[in-house]
């Protein structure tokens, strides 16, 4: 897993959600663990678009249930 | 969930939140109006420059991270921080314990001239320079003009029947006076009520402009809501939220609250007449009045103060001032009138709200507001408009004016308990 990635993947969540740079983990679920509805998920992956360049499609959002899965989403998006 | 106990339809105002461009707060605010400051400077929170009116009376030190935790305060609209503040404020002033009982017996009316004008302007633009993909999901509920209220329920836990009124400038004082129904009617025990409008943006100033309603006194700000004066050129715009706790009058004193005044008429009409010009003899203004004495068994001689509408045009200051005269007959001419938009600028949604602040203490502190900017008197506004210093007077009822565009006429009598 790159580190560049998940320290990128962090950095947005923490100022989309409005969380603890120490809460977000790995394993942490957006929804479950940092309190996200429904909305703030879209809006974070709108803002992961604007970091990364990238689209992602409505029908795979639901791929990126947590930070980890948000970051292997990612390396497979990204040019290689 | 319904309570047993006695209601006699009586409704008294037991708490005030004021975010006005005059302070933070409701004593501030007060002090300020009692002592003429006008809250208008050249406009800060966007470049002027390219607008004819480069002027508005804002809330400078308005802060959205003062009253809602970050995420919310890094998205909400303006108009929605400044409405949650006010609602703080006026339910601390009322120190009213919620109970969970009482929850389900609390409403929210709190109404917006437009809504999250600053979220529609923003996003559009996002729309048009980056496409359809790139709009927030928050676009819909923080643009819609019932979702102030709809989060200060959320965030305290309120209950009970929630209504946003979009009346434009008489929002807030319609939402007031339809609260007020509602606890006369039993449908609640307690009620918060109000308006907002945080219209300074780059639509919002264009708009208005385009609109040819606004002062463009832009070299003397302080001196450019000039309401019933002769050389009045056009309202000053204005953000604001004023919200108010009002309370069945048993609640009130078995609780032993404190009691501003109590609200004794509500009259409600339509022009029938233009989309944005006044009736140029105040016919529906005339007849709200009217309606508002009536309802409330209260002769025009027995009223003391007016806070008018009073918005600093050339066409509705005079047709206003018929208005008072067609309701008052021989007592226009004796009854005390102020507009203190001439110091608040025109908060358009809120200005309702906020005035009805206004009666309330004047009738607390038997003390009236002036108008300030009153140099050259107008032929055609000639009563007593308490020119630039405030007064002393008995004040046993007040009555608040608030007309909108689309025709709306709203007059609150207010009675000292």
């Amino acid at each position: 897993m790159s580190e560049d990635i998940l320290s990128r993947v962090r950095k947005v969540t923490v100022e989309e959600l409005s969380v603890k740079e120490e809460e977000v983990l790995e394993t942490s679920s957006f929804q479950d663990d940092l309190g996200a509805d429904s909305l703030d998920v879209v809006e974070l992956v709108m803002a992961l678009e604007d970091e990364f360049g990238i689209e992602i499609p409505d029908d795979e959002v639901g791929e990126i249930k947590t930070v980890g899965a948000a970051v292997e989403y990612i390396e497979k998006k990204l040019p290689k | 969930m319904r309570r047993e106990s006695v209601n006699s339809g009586r409704v008294v105002i037991t708490g005030l939140g004021a975010v006005t461009p005059l302070g933070i707060g409701v004593e501030k605010f007060w002090q300020n109006c009692l002592n003429g400051v006008s809250g208008v400077h050249q406009i800060s929170l966007i470049n002027p420059e390219p607008f004819p009116t480069k002027i508005a009376a804002e809330v400078l030190d308005f802060q959205a991270e003062d009253w809602l935790d970050r995420k919310d305060a890094r998205r909400v609209d303006r108009a929605i921080a400044m409405t949650v503040a006010a609602a703080r404020l006026a339910l601390d002033d009322s120190t009213i314990q919620l109970t969970d009982e009482l929850k389900d017996e609390f409403g929210v009316f709190i109404g917006s001239g437009i809504g999250g004008l600053n979220v529609m302007h923003e996003q559009t633009r996002i729309m048009y320079e980056r496409g359809p993909s790139k709009v927030s999901p928050f676009w819909v509920p923080y643009m819609i003009a019932n979702m102030p209220g709809g989060i200060v329920s959320i965030l305290n836990d309120l209950r009970g029947p929630n209504v946003a009124a979009v009346t434009a400038c008489s929002t807030g004082a319609n939402s007031i006076g339809d609260a007020y129904h509602v606890i006369k009617r039993g449908d609640a025990t307690m009620m918060l009520a109000g308006g907002v409008e945080a219209p300074i943006n780059d639509i919002g100033v264009a708009a208005f402009c385009a609109a040819r309603a606004m002062s463009t006194r832009n070299d003397e700000p302080q001196r450019a809501s000039r309401p019933f004066d002769l050389d009045r050129d056009g309202f000053v715009m204005g953000e604001a939220a004023g919200v108010m706790v009002l309370e069945s009058y048993e609640h009130a004193i078995a609780r032993g609250a404190k009691i501003y005044a109590e609200i004794v008429g509500y009259g409600m009409t339509a022009d029938a007449y233009h989309i944005t010009g006044v009736h140029p003899e105040g016919r529906g203004a005339r007849n709200a009045m009217l309606r508002a004495l009536d309802r409330a068994g209260v002769t025009p001689d027995k009223v003391d103060y007016i806070n008018a509408h009073g918005t600093s045009t050339p066409i509705g200051d005079p047709a206003e001032t018929l208005a008072i005269k067609g309701a008052f007959g021989d007592h226009a001419h004796k009854v005390a009138i102020s507009s203190t938009k001439s110091m608040t600028g025109h908060t358009l949604g809120a200005a309702g709200a906020i005035e009805s602040m206004v009666c309330a203490l004047a009738i607390r502190d038997q003390k009236v507001p002036p108008t300030i900017n009153y140099e050259t008197p107008d032929p055609a506004c000639d009563l007593d408009y308490v020119p630039n210093v405030m007064r002393e007077l008995p004040i046993q009822y007040a009555l608040n004016n608030s007309f909108g565009f689309g025709g709306h006429n709203v007059s609150l009598l207010l009675k000292r308990v």
